[in-house]
């Protein structure tokens, strides 16, 4: 089981991302350099945030046409689980492997801090762990995090469940709420909460490591118990 | 070439015994460019000629320093084989003509002199100073310059990659027109992975990296030489734009660059960017560079020598790799789309050599630029000093009032709305961040952490600039000592007026002075920093503002906390009460906010005490006999209190006093050498301040949700918690929304 975490030109996130599977828990992690065409038969892929491209024109534009997007929808549309987290998550939706956009902050200002986030949805890789309307306490760290989409699109992702996680106190402006969402196919997720901020006690909080090894677990194929020691129930 | 003459010499600033040095020095007249040169060279920001003879007074050596003042940035050895480097610089003048621009360039020049050492930038911190957000007449601009510097910060930091995890940030009429932006960073490497700025291996090639050289940031004052009027009529920026994005690239790229083993010295383009990277380095190497301009990749067309050799453009590094081993560098850069280009070449002949298409325009020896700088014994005489010595007679219209006014003023207020927009957890070292005492930064690689804190009190320093300085050093100590931290080294940065004018040549000694011996009191070797004078708006001074960051190490461990966390436990004054007079509150804020007044002395300190109390604080926090601890700082013990309270759970405290101070005093006299701790077991903090030779007070318990504070018999306040959290929470939003009547 091997965890792959994408560097763009401008991830500042990759290395949390990676001690956060490989340290906190245990699990082998290994980076993709953007200009790769394969994925290097990765179980797993984790989209990090930073600012790829310097996130110029806008946030994950010219991500979407790096060497290694193709490689990453491939791995999607063939079922492999993909996270893409705060700029990962922005990527996605510019590739159109995810639904609507991450826009401005209501407020137009960045916001660093730690916000209730609700699991809406359990039914997916990435949130298998916890229990339906489980709270978690996330850390964010965006300018434009603000998530929208058409009211249709918005509808559809309730009616089918899609919306994997909510926040409790919006941060950000983004419509019903959303921190989180699922692809049709539910193996690709977007959130822009960081879970590889809250992977370690020192950190005060180990929240994000439900949604960490929720993929680590669906993304082994043995059925081996997973070695994750500090587990937040 | 035009002819020099008095004007252009004077539109460089340079003096005319300081022209007449330089031709002395070159055995003829300078060339324009050459001039461009020295000027750059010679002034007060690369060469320190007013500060320099003071500045030989710090310490700078301890068993842990590896490297002092005079690199790019100063190393320490934090054990484990493991080491960080750490300094400060001011970008106070940019900022207030661009404020945004100005802090974003600020915080990018810092990260380059820390990783051009080899070592990765892992925590920047901010020391800024504004006007005031709500002055009438000056409020709007206030607080246009201070929305700009802070989302500066924000935008640089974030983006690169590096958490800003603390700072201070204050609001004072004396920084009207003239804000001080300060920005301090710190990096980690192993020992074997430090680099210097050196260019040596006579023959080896000098290479350019990083951004495109374009007109922006050259010196304001060579506008005005003849010639160049001719050539560009355009006004051009002074003030750089920032990218840091390819600041990202360019850290990168470097790191991987010096893992190569193919490079031997590196330094980052800051002031006068070519100019002072190529005679540096030559000149500590004792060696001659030699560059053609031609090859220097360019942003725009038709620059000249002079241009080029003063442009200030941001993220650009030189470097200096093994002849036959540069292709391995050329290699790292393109993976990172980044120029390199190999633009000349390590001499023997020890002078800085510039060429445009063959032509000669510079040949400058590069000692000459580098340490044959003018050094001034400038004349001083008393510090300048406005203040009367004795304020007026006080006596409160209501202490819960005077708390409430002190917590919602923009000093003391919750800092909250400032650092969200900081990016102060990536990279997931971020043990205690801002609000906190002193920000603690975890080193994955070993078992260590590091706590650093920046302080500065210009109005202590405006009333005494040797005392006023002392007891800054003594706070930052304390930050660092009530988190758990030992105190190992210092940073600073001198912001001054003047130092032309006797009176303000003063206030830098004697501040300088008292950083020496604090420094030396206390066990924190200087090993940098930087010196910004001239800091003056309209003829008026800034108060002299020196601000020091001091670096810590502690065990790898979950932070004590800054806030009391249950009822019920007995709360002690470490320290005591302290002592006081009416003359010793005119600095405090007690003094700016409530009587709206400067006046008398700065706070007394007695060292020796000091220095017990942290020993004491420290072998608390560590051995977990705390609960919580948090300074006494600005605003006094009530602060202190009311913040202690500011929690999650808001936990109160009922305190009863001992004291025959007036309540005024006792409650908001600011006096160092104190702490406040709550615990579970009040006997073993006596033991240990017993220990310590320090008083030690149980004045109370904490309880629920209020805060009540009486002094033997008469009650002083009593307030709920979420009234006075109501207020510092939202202080500083509400100072930003004032509106001035039309």
């Amino acid at each position: 089981m091997k965890v792959g975490i994408v560097v763009f030109p401008g991830s500042n996130c990759d290395h949390d991302a990676w001690y956060a599977v490989s340290a906190n828990l245990r699990h082998d992690a290994e980076f993709i350099w953007h200009d790769s065409a394969s994925l290097g038969g990765v179980d797993a892929v984790i989209l990090p945030g930073g600012f790829s491209y310097g996130d110029y024109l806008r946030c994950g534009a010219i991500a979407k046409f790096s060497p290694v997007m193709r490689a990453v929808k491939e791995f999607a549309q063939a079922g492999g689980p993909v996270l893409g987290i705060c700029n990962g998550f922005q990527v996605l939706t510019e590739a159109g492997l995810l639904p609507g956009a991450l826009v401005r902050n209501a407020n137009l200002k960045f916001v660093c801090r730690t916000v209730g986030v609700e699991i809406v949805s359990p039914d997916s890789p990435f949130t298998r762990k916890a229990r339906r309307g489980q709270h978690l306490q996330l850390p964010v760290a965006h300018g434009e995090g603000c998530y929208i989409a058409d009211e249709a699109t918005l509808r559809q992702l309730e009616s089918e469940d899609r919306i994997s996680l909510r926040y409790v106190d919006n941060p950000n402006g983004s419509l019903r709420g959303i921190a989180g969402i699922l692809n049709a196919q539910r193996n690709v997720m977007g959130m822009m909460p960081h879970p590889e901020r809250a992977a370690d006690p020192l950190m005060g909080s180990t929240d994000g490591l439900v949604i960490l090894s929720s993929l680590i677990e669906s993304s082994s194929n043995s059925k081996a118990p997973l070695k994750v020691q500090a587990l937040a129930s | 070439m035009s002819a020099i003459t008095p004007d252009v010499i004077a539109a460089h600033q340079l003096t005319p015994p300081e022209y007449e040095k330089i031709v002395s020095l070159l055995g003829r007249e300078p060339s324009l460019t050459e001039l461009g040169i020295f000027s750059v060279m010679w002034s007060e920001h690369c060469s320190y000629k007013s500060s320099r003879v003071h500045l030989k007074k710090l310490p700078t050596e301890s068993s842990r320093v590896l490297q002092g003042p005079g690199e790019n940035a100063g190393i320490i050895d934090i054990g484990g084989g493991v080491a960080i480097a750490f300094k400060i610089e001011s970008h106070n003048h940019p900022s207030f003509i661009e404020p945004f621009q100005g802090a974003a360039t600020g915080v990018g020049g810092i990260l380059r002199d820390i990783f051009t050492m080899g070592a990765r930038p892992i925590a920047v911190m901010d020391s800024i100073r504004f006007g005031k957000l709500d002055d009438p007449k000056t409020g709007s601009r206030n607080r246009r310059i201070f929305e700009g510097v802070v989302s500066g910060i924000a935008h640089y930091g974030n983006c690169f990659g590096v958490p800003t995890v603390g700072g201070e940030c204050v609001f004072e009429e004396s920084y009207d027109g003239n804000p001080l932006v300060n920005v301090f960073a710190l990096g980690v490497f192993r020992h074997d992975e430090i680099f210097y700025g050196k260019a040596t291996g006579v023959g080896n090639p000098v290479i350019y990296v990083g951004a495109k050289t374009g007109r922006d940031g050259i010196h304001g004052a060579s506008m005005a030489s003849a010639e160049f009027t001719d050539q560009s009529k355009q006004k051009r920026p002074n003030v750089q734009v920032g990218d840091p994005f390819l600041e990202k690239l360019l850290l990168e790229a470097c790191l991987e660059a010096m893992r190569t083993g193919a490079i031997v010295g590196i330094q980052d383009m800051g002031a006068a960017g070519l100019t002072s990277s190529t005679c540096e380095m030559g000149s500590r190497a004792g060696t001659g560079v030699e560059i053609e301009l031609a090859r220097v990749p360019q942003r725009e067309t038709g620059m000249t020598p002079y241009e080029m050799m003063l442009s200030e453009s941001q993220e650009r590094m030189l470097l200096v790799a093994q002849r036959g081993r540069e292709q391995e560098v050329f290699d790292v850069f393109r993976k990172w789309g980044l120029d390199a280009v190999e633009i000349g070449v390590v001499t023997s002949d020890g002078m800085l050599r510039v060429k445009h298409h063959g032509q000669v325009f510079a040949e400058i020896p590069n000692r000459a630029l580098a340490d044959e700088a003018p050094r001034y014994q400038r004349p001083y005489t008393k510090p300048l000093r406005t203040a009367p010595l004795h304020g007026p007679t006080i006596a409160s219209s209501g202490l819960a009032a005077d708390l409430k006014a002190l917590l919602a003023s923009g000093d003391i207020c919750s800092k909250r709305w400032v650092w969200q927009q900081y990016d102060h957890q990536v990279r997931t070292n971020t043990i205690a961040g801002p609000g906190f005492d002193a920000a603690i930064i975890r080193i994955k690689e070993t078992n260590t952490s590091v706590a650093m804190s920046l302080d500065g009190n210009g109005r202590y320093c405006a009333l005494d600039p040797r005392e006023g300085t002392k007891l800054m050093v003594a706070e930052c100590c304390r930050n660092l000592s009530v988190m758990g931290a030992l105190p190992i080294a210092t940073t600073n940065n001198l912001n001054f007026g003047n130092p032309e004018r006797p009176e303000i040549m003063a206030q830098i000694v004697e501040s300088v002075e008292g950083l020496a011996e604090a420094c030396r009191f206390f066990e924190v070797p200087v090993t940098g920093g930087n010196v910004s004078l001239y800091n003056e708006t309209l003829g008026a001074p800034i108060f002299p503002t020196p601000v020091v960051g001091i670096v810590g190490t502690l065990e790898t461990a979950s932070p004590a906390s800054n806030v009391f966390l249950a009822p019920g436990r007995p709360v002690i004054l470490l320290g005591g009460l302290g002592e006081a007079d009416w003359d010793h509150l005119g600095g405090a804020q007690y003094g700016k906010v409530i009587v709206r007044s400067l006046w008398g002395r700065p706070p007394k300190l007695d060292m020796q005490y000091e220095k017990r109390v942290h020993s004491a604080i420290r072998e608390l926090v560590r051995g977990r006999v705390v609960e919580s601890a948090h300074d006494i700082g600005d605003g006094g013990l009530a602060v202190a209190l009311a913040e202690c309270c500011f929690g999650a759970s808001q936990v109160g405290a009922d305190i009863t006093l001992d004291s025959g101070l007036p309540p005024e005093l006792l409650l908001f006299h600011e006096g160092p050498s104190r702490v406040l701790v709550s615990t579970a077991a009040p006997e073993k903090v006596l033991a240990v301040a017993g220990k310590n030779n320090i008083q030690a007070i149980q004045i109370g318990v904490t309880l629920e949700s209020r805060v009540v504070i009486r002094n033997r018999n008469e009650a002083l306040i009593d307030c709920p918690v979420a009234e006075l959290n109501e207020l510092w929470t939202h202080a500083l939003e509400r100072l930003l929304q004032t509106t001035v009547p039309a």
